[in-house]
């Protein structure tokens, strides 16, 4: 019986941490074991491209479990040692320190790893990747010592860092290759609307411009060159152009990946004893037309919850409402639903005073909302689409004084 | 430091001491206090760390800003007079002897 051996779990990430703490909570007795490749106890990301570049947010305010939790919940963390290997016909990963593990079941929550730039200079010191505590230390010394920042792609991370930067006093320029910012992830109403905000901090935004080098002094990145023929002082690179899902482990072992680790909707791979979970999992939604990858919190915590319900017997399909947060400029700006297929758009509330949402409607129906300063509507509109109901009209939306308040029934 | 007493929704409670700089959430996801999700880490984006501050409440808690109160209008279990989110709640010796009551349900 191998459901009565340990469960394994490749990560010790966000997903990974919240899985041995969703077993444990439910009172799943197997052996629960984390491996992960970084050294640190689990700590939280999303502070680590904003308050924690500036100060706001110091290391001890990261840590997702205080001292002493492993112990207490009978979990073992094996930290600062990857996993290098999964055999699935002895039902064992190595590590790299050359130790076996024996599994009942694995989770695979191996995350992702920042995309990298390929154009010349890229390895110069001064360039910077943001996806670890210990990237976000080096980064952060790297800003207290000043000087011009270019922070490459105009995505989440890259707008964060910006927005960080600027308020830390820096020069910053941004340069973005696609037309407009967040431009995978949100409207072009949104998109214009953080370029405006950025535009009005300070920072220098280029759109539709794209690295071609770096050039640098004894080593250290000085200058960067577009491809318009723009040259650019440049003390300190960003590089946030997207990231890769950590699958090796998972295609080595002979499981089907393809941007992610292939899950169904039970979030488990094609053996019914792996699952995958969080940034390198790729799965099925009632949310999308396609099976999506998502980056976010929400998605590795619900994810874990959902596989630690399986493992414990109250197996359920995966079919979270996604949902994303970022802070830019002092603005919170939330994002429910997948917006990605919408046909039409509604704006409520005033762009103009910075307090607005975007609603996306498909075939009349609801399928997302970006709100800024606005998360009653950002709450409303995802509890709306987890009820699956039909929620506003766009011509409800476009009416003078709307307010989605109404739209929520005690029920939904 | 402060004693802060989060009650389940099943009448049971857990008491803790907190230090400053922490907040009532920081409070019960450091000593594994079932009840509170906190999804988005404490800042107020989430809505699930929404707690009802004890009605006999008389220690000093800060007002409410714009962006919870925006929050508490999406909480999955229902907004009360007593709602707050406890991301917003931070400790000191000030409100030493808190107690809070964890909703049904945070998500």
């Amino acid at each position: 019986m191998r459901d009565t051996g340990p469960v394994v779990v490749v990560g010790a990430g966000h997903a990974a941490l919240e899985t041995a703490a969703a077993l444990r909570a439910a009172g799943h007795s197997r052996p629960v074991i984390l491996v992960g490749a970084e050294s640190e106890p689990p700590y939280a990301r999303p502070p680590l491209s904003k308050g924690y570049l500036t100060g706001r947010v110091g290391t001890e305010e990261l840590w997702l479990r205080p001292e002493g939790f492993f112990a207490r919940q009978d979990v073992t963390a094996v930290l600062g040692d990857p996993v290098v290997e999964i055999d699935r016909d002895s039902d064992r990963v190595r590590l790299a320190s050359g130790g076996r593990i024996a599994y009942g079941t694995l989770v695979l929550a191996t995350g992702a790893r920042p995309r990298r730039l390929s154009v010349p200079g890229a390895d110069l010191d001064g360039v910077f990747a943001l996806r670890s505590l210990r990237d976000a230390r080096e980064l952060r010394r790297a800003l207290g010592a000043g000087g011009d920042v270019l922070v490459v792609g105009g995505g989440f991370i890259g707008l964060e860092v910006a927005s960080a930067a600027r308020g830390l006093g820096l020069r910053v320029t941004v340069v973005e290759a696609g037309p407009r910012l967040m431009g995978r992830a949100v409207t072009g109403t949104l998109s214009a609307h953080l370029a405006e905000l950025h535009r009005a901090e300070g920072t220098r935004v280029l759109l539709d411009r794209e690295l071609v080098a770096l050039r640098g002094e004894r080593g250290r990145v000085r200058v960067a060159e577009l491809n318009d023929g723009t040259r650019l002082a440049a003390d300190v690179v960003v590089v946030g152009i997207g990231v890769l899902p950590n699958t090796g482990l998972a295609a080595q072992a002979g499981l089907t990946t393809g941007n992610g680790v292939v899950v169904d909707r039970w979030l488990r791979t094609g053996d019914r004893n792996v699952y995958a979970i969080g940034d390198c999992a790729r799965f099925p939604t009632p949310h999308a037309a396609r099976p999506v990858r998502l980056e976010s919190v929400q998605n590795a915590t619900e994810q874990a919850a959902c596989v630690a319900a399986a493992l414990t017997g109250t197996r359920r399909p995966y079919t979270a409402v996604p949902w994303f947060w970022t802070e830019q400029c002092g603005v919170r700006v939330q994002m429910a639903g997948l917006t990605g297929q919408h046909d039409r758009e509604v704006v409520a509330g005033s762009p103009a005073e910075g307090r607005f949402t975007v609603f996306c409607f498909r075939a009349g129906r609801l399928v997302g909302a970006e709100s800024v300063n606005r998360s009653a509507d950002h709450l409303i509109t995802r509890r709306l689409l987890a009820a699956g109901g039909a929620g506003p009209a766009p011509d409800d939306v476009a009416r003078p004084g709307f307010d989605l308040r109404r739209h929520l029934s005690p029920s939904a | 430091m402060a004693k802060i007493t989060y009650k389940h929704p099943d009448g049971t409670e857990t008491v803790v001491e907190v230090t400053a700089p922490n907040t009532v959430m920081r409070g019960a996801k450091l000593n594994g206090v079932e009840g509170i999700v906190a999804q988005c880490g404490g800042s107020a984006q989430c809505g699930t760390c929404h707690v009802y501050v004890d009605e006999g409440n008389t220690l000093p808690l800060p007002e409410m800003h714009e962006a919870e109160d925006d929050v508490l209008y999406g909480t999955a279990s229902e907004r009360r007079p007593t709602s707050r989110l406890s991301c917003q709640l931070p400790v000191s010796e000030a409100i030493d002897g808190l107690v809070v009551h964890l909703p049904p349900t945070q998500t």
